[in-house]
């Protein structure tokens, strides 16, 4: 572990609609330090997507401070200092798979040869330099999810910013997926945000998990996950993940009405 | 093998069509100055291609120029208000009423304006094609998906490339959907402006004085003309499109 990457001050966040304000999130602070794998789990409409966003820069909070790689987050942003995955891939149908990857090069204004050469290499380490030319239609979930990875790793970035990116993928893949992104993660040397709505996601990836509470979503604890790495499919039989999946399960379940909303997303452990 | 078996159908189809023609002509004794029988519209095309070519060419000319100009500037237009939804929410409204008014009315004023050559006819199909395709690709432009924008924004893009690598080419559809259907729009402007006046060698004018000297089968090959005109406009337009936007029909094939 090494320097703050991440530092969030007292975010607070309330949405104006013509339905009224609706109170997002609450005096959320947290660091995250170089090379962590944070995730944040919590029930559906926790604010949680709207942490990442204004980690991001793509949301402002109403108060508070958030700042990376020691600059403010609208800096960061503007950098180009993270790459981020959403829950759908949200790849450009009219790019082929290559294309999409070589999306954020050609934005920060790289070289033709460059962006060729280092887009090739990002598919090849998710495994699709066969599917270069493939549109995404042509292309399975998982696939596209990859490929979505890919783009968010083509500038180098020191942050991944990752919003539920395998919670519409079934589950055999996003346990494959999961997997990938730990190499991924361990040759890019890239710290991770991770929202996630799947226990069992968060214990394999993190080294922390930070559990949220309902609207509005503060922070209600923070889980340390000190199982051995590197993370293997061998770890999810281990008893030590089962008592984490346990505490997460429980730091959920101090709110009540939080287990019925997790019971989908949780389903998957024991 | 496959274009035989999706177009065959359809091709029959005109056949047939042509065989009935032909049998209900003679079935009847239809007189030849109400209803010609194909093959006698065959045969007057071909003693007066000559005059048909020239007229052709000259109405098609007025359809081609003002399709480009109209799309053309609805174009541009469409690019300018959309970097200003605030302004585009103030235009669209009349710029879709605008679909509802018969522009061809001012065929005859068109006349006055810009003389009974070219001009006039073509200041209609700029006015007949200009909305259209103003108001398709202004939708195109708007309707981008927020997550798509979202990812733009977060790698900093600047307003110019979000247009130009995704608006753009997301607006790509709808444009030449209306690109197309202008195609069409623009060859009948072209030769019902005729109807209002023009030079002899214009097919509109060649159509509406031949009908009116019973020279019924004249008429008609001229009226076939301009068919074949249009379908090969949009047919152009279409092949356009193909080589533009492949990811487009390659998905829509699948």
């Amino acid at each position: 572990m090494g320097a703050p990457i991440i530092e969030l001050a007292d975010i607070a966040k309330t949405f104006e609609s013509r339905a009224g304000a609706t109170e997002a999130l609450r005096a959320v602070s947290l660091t995250v330090e170089a090379g962590e794998f944070v995730s944040i789990i919590g029930p559906s409409g926790c604010g949680k997507s709207s942490l990442l966003r204004i980690v991001g820069n793509l949301v402002e909070p109403t108060s508070g401070v958030a700042r990376v790689n020691g600059k403010s987050a609208r800096q960061a942003r503007l950098d180009r200092d993270y790459g981020i995955v959403f829950q759908t891939p949200v790849l450009y149908e009219w790019r082929t798979a290559l294309d999409n990857v070589q999306l954020p090069l050609e934005l920060a204004g790289r070289a033709r040869g460059e962006r060729e050469q280092r887009s090739r290499a990002l598919l090849r380490l998710v495994g699709l330099d066969e599917f270069a030319g493939h549109h995404p239609w042509q292309l399975s979930g998982g696939m596209q999810q990859r490929v979505s990875i890919a783009r968010a790793l083509a500038l180098n970035p020191s942050i991944l910013l990752m919003d539920e990116p395998f919670g519409a993928l079934d589950e055999m893949t996003r346990e494959r997926l999961n997997q990938e992104l730990l190499q991924v993660c361990a040759e890019t040397a890239a710290t991770v945000l991770f929202v996630t709505h799947s226990i069992a996601e968060a214990v394999f990836l993190s080294t922390r998990i930070v559990v949220m509470s309902p609207r509005p979503g503060r922070i209600e604890r923070v889980v340390k996950v000190d199982l051995p790495r590197p993370r293997v499919n061998k770890t999810r039989a281990l008893p030590r993940f089962f008592e984490l999946v346990t505490e997460v399960r429980q730091s959920l379940r101090e709110d009540s009405g939080v287990a019925e909303d997790l019971r989908s997303g949780g389903a998957d452990s024991p | 093998m496959t274009y035989l078996r999706e177009y065959g159908p359809a091709a029959l189809v005109l056949v047939a069509g042509l065989l009935a023609w032909e049998a209900v002509v003679y079935l009847f004794s239809i007189e030849f100055y109400l209803l010609p029988a194909p093959h006698v519209i065959v045969q007057s095309l071909r003693d007066t291609y000559p005059v048909l070519v020239e007229a052709g060419l000259y109405t098609f000319t007025e359809a081609v120029v003002g399709w480009a100009l109209g799309c053309g500037g609805g174009i541009l237009a469409a690019m300018a208000a959309s970097r200003s939804p605030a302004f585009a929410g103030l235009v669209l409204p009349y710029a879709v009423a605008s679909a509802s008014v018969p522009i061809i009315a001012l065929a005859p004023l068109a006349i006055v304006w810009f003389g009974v050559e070219q001009g006039s006819k073509i200041a209609i199909v700029v006015l007949m094609t200009f909305f259209p395709t103003f108001v398709s690709t202004l939708r195109g432009l708007l309707s981008v998906a927020p997550q798509s924008l979202e990812l733009m924004e977060s790698y900093a893009a600047s307003e110019q490339q979000i247009f130009m690598k995704l608006r753009l080419p997301q607006s790509l559809p709808m444009m030449f959907t209306a690109l197309r259907a202008c195609a069409t729009l623009a060859m009948i402007g072209a030769v019902v402006s005729e109807f209002f006046g023009g030079p002899v060698k214009s097919l509109g004018v060649y159509i509406k004085s031949t009908a009116s000297l019973f020279q019924t089968r004249q008429a008609w090959s001229a009226i076939l003309v301009a068919c074949a005109l249009g379908l090969l406009f949009y047919f152009a337009v279409a092949l356009v499109e193909r080589l533009v936007m492949p990811w487009h029909f390659e998905r829509r094939e699948r």
